[in-house]
């Protein structure tokens, strides 16, 4: 009888590839040769990957303007530092609720839509602002940055320096807290709902779910961690300009998700792994040619590895071993 | 007064040049549910492939474009019978990034193949050049590729009302299960579907050589006018993304000129309005 | 002993454009109620079952539930009201378990679902209940794979527990037995019987032993009006009913 409270306390608990993969994070920063301002661009990444998944391996909701709200949040750090808001913890935190919020509102407006009709209103949605911020130079700057940006040591006493020592260890403490606060929260009743709501809508109505609350709910609190990744990326690079808004931005960070795999919390950042890495190798080689290994990676993944990559690597894993249950991952489908 | 119809004149060609790159897309889409966004680079293949018969072959533009048509039409046969068909049945998320994906690939095997920078295409001269129309001065090759869009809006609107293969067609979009189960072989008309409006989309390349840039590029610019045109207009309607593509064009264009801060504001403006009004699009089937 | 009205339907009437599919049905099921509704195809049945879970706005009339007035409810609202139901094809969640889909089902009659920190395996009496209802329905080996590998007579045994873990005050069956085998949809009729406590029932039935094994009461509809209402015995002998339906 007992056996059902294990199924469901093996899916809270934390695995040793988790306390594993938070930790190679930490070593990161102790080797000398490691580029810790390219680990902190995979960082911000993943967690802006993690954002899009509450929507898309959670709730089921394809969006094509993720990065409106990670652009919020960019400006919004950049604004509160020009205007002499310069602390950043207060920073970071200021800019996920105004992203959050903006979420909310849209949440109200995406209800109901489906399929393309979604896709297309997130992508219009996010090309207004972006086509609005980029024409707005005596607002934001334009394509030059937000004139004025500068942050404030970390607690008063860890200043961003040039080679990203405090940026690193800032945005990989960051990452880690809001990823906890994911973690539980999709662990919680609330989490089941949303995966509910993605399988079938009409059946959670008929069990008096309130699916549009819920749908409301989770477009925030992605849209506050989309912020909180663009107010890291400010924060740490002390720059900001309209490229965080793109509809680039929006579309790769679509394909990062989709390649580490939606519906796990981790595939963000496996995602963001490859695609960075990747990024960067090319970006050596004429960059033009990226898009050629990008998209072969994206119609390999969809064709072989539907869920992504890292369920594929779990699942080559898992064989490797015993082939009973050991322990049922969260059953997710894409 | 007259630039503003001048302005308005601009808008419709560049609309009905949208048309003839989207109308192929809107129709798989309205037939299949099949969301081909590679169907841009099809257009982009079309453009190269009339400049290099033009370059190379020493073809003349009015031929380069039936070449162009051909050319994407073999193509995109082979491409939907190898690759696309094996994912009908997937959802639309699953078919957004496949093609997305071949899209990112086309942008670096044309850059491969013809190199990084924009090709260039020389008109001859009975295209070239302005004319006087009723006060107005209007550039030549804007008044002929009207005049091709006109002739490729009836010849698609014949097409469909009036041959048997169009019916077919439309009976495919309309109801594909019911189809089938007239005995319509709804593979083979797909595949003749898809092959032909991917040839349109070429054609269309073709036809834009002259008035936007062929380069690698070409599909990530032109992709969004793409979906906004088709999810507007309402997919598998050749009227719709006709009217769609027109005030998309004219409002693009009219709305640069006037109000060039706000951009192309007017058409996302546009899109966002219709899709939560109508998510259908103007004139698709309601869901 | 006249038993209460939990359910009524008053002049329910729906149209769509000029099509009319039901007109002004009156309609009360009475508590603890195991009542049945047949009829032809096309006869309105599952139009009824929408009009009354709110998936539907009827054109006119009114719905009363538990003496409330839910004509103008949302189906989530209908549900705080004590309104469950199952539908005709299994509208389950493929890729959770069925210890998940039961207790997603408590969590939402529990109002446990507003954003948390606190982990649903923290929460045991409720995974307690979770699994012996799945135990009392005979799928507590079946509790732990996805919902969407489940052979489909269990996925059909699912779709009412499902419903049933609401304890709901009125049920509404929409063919429970579709697609199962005879020896399948008696049992699933015994678990109905003994489970659903002072649960009103309300099903639509085609197979003709079922109804005339467990319901009470019988409603004949035909052509979206009621055409007969009583006993099985009544039913079966009433001539209109006979010729409309039974065909002797």
């Amino acid at each position: 009888m007992s056996s059902h409270r294990a199924y469901f306390a093996n899916q809270a608990r934390w695995s040793g590839w988790e306390m594993a993969f938070w930790l190679a994070w930490v070593v990161a920063f102790f080797i000398p040769q490691s580029n810790l301002a390219l680990l902190s661009q995979i960082l911000i990444w993943g967690l802006f990957a993690v954002s899009l998944d509450l929507l898309l391996g959670y709730r089921g909701l394809p969006s094509f303007g993720q990065a409106a709200f990670f652009g919020i949040g960019a400006y919004t750090a950049g604004y509160l530092s020009k205007f002499g808001w310069t602390e950043p913890i207060t920073g970071l935190l200021v800019s996920g609720a105004v992203a959050g919020v903006v979420g909310l509102m849209a949440g109200r407006v995406v209800r109901g839509l489906h399929g393309v009709a979604l896709l297309m209103v997130t992508l219009g949605l996010n090309s207004l602002l972006y086509d609005f911020v980029q024409r707005s130079t005596e607002l934001t700057g334009g394509d030059d940055g937000l004139p004025g940006v500068s942050i404030a040591p970390v607690l008063g006493i860890f200043k961003f320096d040039m080679v990203g020592r405090t940026g690193y260890l800032y945005t990989l403490a960051a990452c880690f807290l809001i990823f906890v606060l994911l973690r539980a929260l999709v662990r919680s009743p609330f989490g089941l709902a949303l995966l509910g709501a993605r399988d079938n809508p009409r059946r959670m109505q008929m069990l008096g779910a309130p699916i549009d609350r819920d749908l409301t709910l989770v477009m925030g609190l992605s849209a506050a961690v989309a912020g909180m990744a663009g107010a890291l990326l400010t924060q740490t690079t002390q720059f900001v300009a309209p490229e965080v808004l793109s509809f680039q931005r929006s579309a790769d960070v679509l394909v990062i998700l989709v390649i580490g795999g939606a519906g796990f919390l981790y595939g963000g950042f496996v995602g963001a792994l490859a695609f960075i890495f990747l990024r960067d190798l090319f970006a050596a080689l004429n960059p033009i040619y990226w898009y050629f290994w990008i998209g072969l990676m994206l119609v390999l993944t969809v064709t072989f590895f539907r869920r992504g990559l890292l369920p594929a690597l779990a699942g080559l894993w898992a064989r490797r071993r015993k082939p009973a249950v050991d322990r049922p991952a969260q059953e997710v489908a894409p | 007064m007259s630039i503003a119809l001048t302005m308005l004149f601009n808008g419709l060609t560049y609309g009905v040049l949208l048309f003839v790159m989207a109308v192929g897309l809107s129709v798989t889409m309205g037939m299949m549910n099949f969301a081909n966004l590679a169907h841009v680079s099809l257009a982009m293949l079309g453009g190269y492939l009339a400049i290099t018969a033009m370059d190379h072959l020493g073809v003349s533009f009015l031929l380069s474009l039936p070449l162009a048509f051909l050319g994407t039409m073999a193509f995109s046969w082979v491409l939907e019978r190898l690759v696309l068909r094996h994912f009908y049945g997937t959802d639309d998320l699953t078919q957004v990034l496949l093609t997305i994906g071949l899209l990112f690939m086309s942008v670096s095997t044309v850059a491969y193949i013809w190199g990084p920078s924009f090709k260039p295409i020389t008109m001859p001269a009975s295209l070239s050049g302005q004319v006087q129309v009723m006060g107005l001065s209007l550039e030549r090759y804007r008044l002929f590729l009207l005049a091709v869009g006109i002739a490729l809006a009836l010849a698609l609107v014949f097409g469909l009302e009036r041959t048997r293969f169009g019916a077919m067609v439309r009976a495919c979009v309309d109801n594909r299960r019911a189809a089938s189960g007239c005995g319509l072989n709804i593979q083979r008309i797909f595949a003749l579907t898809f092959a032909i409006g991917g040839g349109l989309a070429g054609l269309g390349g073709a036809l834009a050589a002259n008035l936007l840039t062929i380069d690698p590029n070409f599909p990530l610019r032109y992709l969004i006018y793409m979906l906004i045109v088709v999810s507007v207009g309402g997919m598998g309607s050749v009227a719709g993304t006709l009217l769609a593509s027109v005030v998309i064009g004219i409002g693009d264009v009219v709305g640069k000129y006037y109000v060039p801060q706000a951009g192309g504001i007017m058409i996302y403006l546009v899109t966002v309005v219709i899709m939560l009004v109508r998510p259908q699009g103007l004139m698709g089937r309601a869901a | 002993m006249t038993a209460a009205t939990v359910l009524q339907t008053v002049g329910l009437t729906k149209a769509f454009g000029g099509l009319s599919i039901f007109k002004g049905v009156d309609f009360s099921l009475h508590a603890g109620e195991r009542h049945a509704i047949i009829g032809p195809n096309g006869a309105g049945k599952s139009t009824f079952v929408h009009l009354v879970s709110g998936l539907l706005k009827p054109t006119s009339g009114s719905v009363q539930l538990m003496g409330q007035d839910v004509t103008r409810a949302t189906p989530q609202q209908r549900v705080r009201a004590g309104l469950g139901r199952t539908f005709q094809i299994n509208t389950l969640f493929p890729s959770l378990s069925p210890l998940q889909a039961i207790a997603l089902a408590l969590c939402e009659r529990d109002r446990l679902t507003a954003p948390s920190l606190r982990a649903l395996a923290r929460r045991v009496e409720l995974l307690d209940e979770a699994a012996a209802l799945l135990a009392r329905f005979g799928l507590a080996a079946d509790g732990e794979g996805p919902t969407g590998l489940l052979p489909y007579g269990k996925q059909r045994v699912l779709e009412m527990a499902l419903a049933l873990s609401l304890k709901p005050k009125v049920l509404l069956l929409d063919e429970p037995a579709a697609g199962l085998t005879t020896a399948q949809g008696h049992a699933l009729f015994e678990q109905l019987t003994e489970l659903a406590g002072d649960t009103s029932v309300l099903f639509i039935e085609h197979d003709m032993a079922l109804v005339f094994g467990y319901a009470q009461r019988v409603t004949v509809l035909g052509g979206g009006a009621l055409l007969a209402q009583g006993t099985p015995d009544e039913i079966r002998a009433d001539p209109v009913v006979r010729k409309a339906y039974l065909g002797h």
